[in-house]
């Protein structure tokens, strides 16, 4: 008896359960849902995890301001894993099961190029944070990030000028995939136009998660000591920046002998590590939070009060980073592009998204191109000061645009500037 | 009224920032807040020049971000500015009572002593009194008239700079001894001779500093390892959740870190030396709970212990990915643990490197007494070899079995304590040591603790010279296939277990 009682009270429950999941999606049928595609644990986590934070809070900024076309949107949160083949899968889910409207997501190029076929199949759209190598033009694809001469190729020119050292010999640090690769090999060519022969270049890999630079660092000692002045340019990502940071420090390796500049290290990345030996590296991005302006200010008012009411892990001393910047324009970008075409429809939403403006909290004005799918961004680079941040000791006089086929690419020259069957 | 406070503040703030540097010219210190670089460099020199006690403590703000400008901003400076600054509170420091600041600031000016400041070292070197400054300054001297056009001031700078141990020193040597460099052939001979003692003194420090590399990989991989030598190599245990005890004995640092730092902050130095038991008694305890309540129904039965075991990983992951979050927890290194030593010269080995590897003797010393020294050793090794004969004298063998399994766990806490150092911390930190792990037992031999250990110190060198000759990446790679290949060749792995005992 008792345990037919248990089973009609648990079918019961099951049967309530579900009908309240389908009165809940009956409620879902007038919100807007949007994907949020980041890695919440594995060696991205350290980076990702801040863009999910930024794109809830900017979801709930314009929610709370009327939502898009009269509508709430709905954000539909999923954990990749820093799992690449698990990117593919779960914007998939997100295309087809949650039928989002639009995808905020990757971080690393990998992660990025294993969605792309998924959103080409479904005719999905994907705004991606981050700056990455180039060499790509996806029609379902926003880049919100910058292209190699919005980061890359001003960094190395800083660091050639007098300014930045004179530098004459150069090593290629990076993470072994698809973006450090690509990006040293669009270096190497740049370099070499600048007359810096083979012999003074030194391409180094290390695979995902690598914790012991003990090697690499002794490595670029030597390297270094050989006379000229020399440059690293790191393009490690994820968590084996701490230890190779950590590394850097203690082999008391400074900045004024041999600088460091990275590009997927920002001020989320550098929370875990003592700064104070490593004063005087340098990190290219198109915003710091050190930038000083209202916009920027309001904004990083807004992520420590979110952060703050989320309870986020040490709330008090959460930062603010360029591909947080990069989300949070995006997602303000697609929400006044869905208002231009008065349809989530992912065709008139890319139609309407070129020249799209948003008061940037860099302090400028982000512009879509009408064509390319990219930005029109400010360049910064910036020095580590003893407390984690960054000083801007070189920027741009105004936006660039972006040259997603780097002219250093043979081949490049004949490549068009915006999609294929746009 | 606020407005009003705040530029009264705001004055008084200018007058006292004035009145502190009032012996330094006031337009150059004007000068330092200028844009461009070359102004700034300009007006660093001059300033230098002064000999002020006061250029000294302005400088000395400039570098440390605080100085501000006429509008009350940081004045910043970039690299190219923070090395001449470098120089020039070098060269004011070489005359401070302090022996610690004088030596430092010789050591700065060994590494790049410009040819502006030789007359000062000569003064410096000349009035030094302590032998190892002196030398430091005799270094910097000759690295200053090292391009002289008198050819005995050259001379006596080669040959002063033979006992130089600085690498961009070894350069500008070799330099030297070419004809296009240097038309005297008597400065170029002497260059030569220091030339090669400086190269031989350098190539020694970096052999040393590969082969200590090789030592610190060798000594993480066998804190990783060792735990699992005791479960597998002696119990033949296949555990596929040694990972994740090491990642328990990392979060149990964690934990001890967070106590510290709410109740005895004074302390916080100090929170790696209490975390070593507590990292030990919970990868224990937690070691106890997977033998009682599964591993122990599966003696026997490697294939569901590899299974099994494995699904045990998996919870534990997930139970730390919901006490600790998916993210990595941030441990910080305690002061006594950063930086590094300079052993011989030239040579930085890094502090919590060196801690590491004397941790691992530690570890390995406690290990070996356990097992050879103890009843509970004793006991151990009695059930491994023979386990009925054992229970025929009287050995408890059922609690032996839980008490030896506790033991290989409560190491891998240990190992994790010493992981977290180095390495990040996170949920599935554990699955990056399990093959390693794997690796160094089979290779070692399974069944003793000493195959371990040399398997481990051979993988670290091997590892670390291919790194340096091939590339991380690549390195791994050759690793796995040569042991893939020796386990082919040599199943039992390097040290087999001789005589009557093995295998029933």
């Amino acid at each position: 008896m008792q345990r037919r009682n248990f089973i009609k009270a648990l079918t019961l429950s099951v049967s309530l359960a579900a009908a309240g999941v389908t009165s809940f999606s009956a409620h879902a049928a007038d919100t807007i849902k949007v994907g949020i595609l980041h890695s919440l644990s594995g060696t991205m986590a350290i980076s990702e995890t801040a863009l999910k934070e930024t794109a809830l809070m900017a979801i709930e900024e314009i929610n709370a301001k009327g939502g898009v076309l009269g509508k709430k949107l709905e954000p539909v949160v999923v954990d990749p894993a820093s799992n690449w083949p698990l990117f593919a899968e779960k914007a998939r889910g997100l295309l087809t099961q949650d039928k989002v409207a639009a995808v905020f997501g990757c971080w690393t190029s990998v992660s990025r190029k294993s969605v792309n076929p998924v959103f080409k199949e479904l005719n999905g759209l994907l705004f991606y944070p981050v700056q990455y190598e180039g060499e790509e033009l996806e029609k379902n694809v926003f880049y919100t990030g910058a292209a190699p001469n919005q980061q890359a190729i001003p960094a190395v020119e800083y660091l050639m000028s007098k300014d930045g050292g004179s530098a004459k010999r150069w090593v290629l640090l990076g993470t072994d995939y698809v973006y450090p690769r690509t990006t040293n090999k669009i270096l190497r060519a740049f370099l070499k136009s600048k007359g810096i022969a083979d012999a003074d270049i030194m391409e180094e890999y290390t695979p995902f998660g690598h914790s012991d630079y003990q090697t690499i660092i002794a490595k670029i000692k030597k390297f270094a000591a050989e006379g000229k002045k020399t440059a690293v340019v790191s393009t490690i990502n994820g968590d084996s920046n701490v230890p190779f940071y950590k590394e850097l420090g203690n082999a008391g390796l400074k900045a004024t002998d041999v600088p460091v500049v990275a590009f997927s290290v920002g001020e989320e990345e550098l929370r875990g590590v003592d700064t104070k030996p490593l004063v005087g590296h340098l990190a290219a991005w198109n915003y710091f939070q050190s930038i000083k302006n209202p916009e920027n200010d309001k904004f990083i008012k807004m992520y420590r009060d979110w952060a703050k009411k989320q309870k986020l892990p040490k709330a008090e001393s959460v930062v603010t980073n360029d591909p947080m910047e990069a989300t949070y324009i995006g997602i303000h970008m697609w929400a006044q592009a869905v208002e231009k075409a008065k349809s989530t429809d992912v065709d008139k939403v890319i139609a309407a998204m070129g020249g799209q403006t948003v008061k940037a909290p860099s302090g400028f004005l982000a512009k879509m191109d009408e064509k390319n799918h990219h930005l029109h961004k400010p360049v910064f680079i910036g020095e580590v000061k003893a407390d984690g941040q960054f000083n801007v000791v070189w920027k741009t006089k105004g936006p660039v645009k972006a040259a997603p086929w780097s002219p250093y690419i043979p081949g490049n020259d004949k490549k068009k500037g915006e999609p294929e069957g746009k | 009224m606020t407005q009003f406070m705040r530029h009264l503040l705001f004055a008084l703030f200018c007058w006292l920032s004035l009145a502190a540097h009032a012996a330094v010219d006031p337009a150059l210190v004007k000068q330092l807040a200028a844009e461009e670089s070359e102004d700034k460099i300009a007006a660093i020199q001059k300033i230098a020049q002064t000999a002020d006690p006061d250029a000294a403590k302005l400088l000395q703000s400039l570098d440390e971000g605080t100085l501000k400008d006429a509008k009350g901003e940081d004045i910043t400076i970039n690299n190219r500015v923070r090395g001449e600054l470098a120089s020039a509170l070098a060269a004011l420091r070489l005359f401070d009572p302090d022996r610690a600041v004088r030596f430092k600031a010789a050591r700065e000016l060994a590494a790049s002593a410009d040819v502006a400041i030789a007359p000062l070292l000569a003064k410096a070197r000349d009035k030094e009194g302590d032998g190892q400054i002196k030398a430091l300054l005799a270094e910097a001297h000759a690295l200053a008239t090292l391009k002289d056009p008198d050819m005995n001031v050259r001379i006596a700078a080669a040959k002063a700079l033979a006992t130089s141990t600085d690498p961009n020193t070894r350069t500008l040597l070799k330099a030297m001894t070419e004809p296009a460099n240097e038309a005297e052939s008597l400065v170029r001979r002497a260059a030569f001779a220091s030339y090669i003692e400086v190269k031989d003194r350098l190539t020694i420090g970096e052999n040393v500093g590969k082969i200590f590399s090789g030592l610190s990989l060798g000594s993480i991989l066998l804190l990783a390892a060792l735990g699992l030598a005791i479960t597998y190599g002696v119990m033949g245990v296949i555990n596929m959740a040694h990972g994740e005890l090491l990642m328990i004995g990392a979060y149990a640092t964690y934990a001890v870190q967070g106590v510290f730092r709410n109740y005895v902050p004074a302390w916080l130095d100090w929170y790696v030396l209490a975390a070593i038991p507590v990292a030990f008694f919970a990868a224990a305890l937690v070691g106890v709970v997977l033998e009682r309540t599964v591993i122990r129904w599966l003696y026997g039965r490697p294939l569901e212990t590899l299974l099994a075991t494995w699904g045990l990983s998996l919870m534990l992951i997930q139970a730390a990915r919901l006490i600790f979050g998916a993210q990595n927890v941030e441990l910080a290194n305690p002061s006594w643990m950063s930086g590094g030593l300079e052993v011989i010269p030239g040579l930085m080995l890094p502090a919590n490197r060196l801690v590491i590897v004397g941790f691992a003797l530690f570890v390995l010393a406690l290990v070996w007494v356990l097992m050879n020294r103890t009843r509970l050793g004793m006991f151990v090794r009695a059930v491994t070899q023979n386990r009925p004969m054992a229970g025929c004298v009287g050995v408890p063998t059922s609690r032996i079995d839980t008490v030896a399994f506790a033991l290989g766990a409560g190491i891998a806490g240990l190992g994790g304590v010493a992981l977290s150092q180095i390495a990040n911390v996170g949920p599935d930190m554990g699955q990056g040591y399990i093959v390693d792990s794997f690796m160094v037992v089979v290779l070692g031999g399974v069944g003793q603790l000493a195959g371990a250990v040399w398997a481990a110190l051979g993988l670290g060198i091997v590892t670390k010279f291919l790194e340096g000759w091939a590339g991380a990446v690549v390195a791994k790679i050759v690793v796995l296939v040569f042991i893939i290949v020796f386990i082919q060749k040599r199943p039992q792995g390097l040290f087999a277990l001789k005589g009557r005992f093995v295998e029933n």
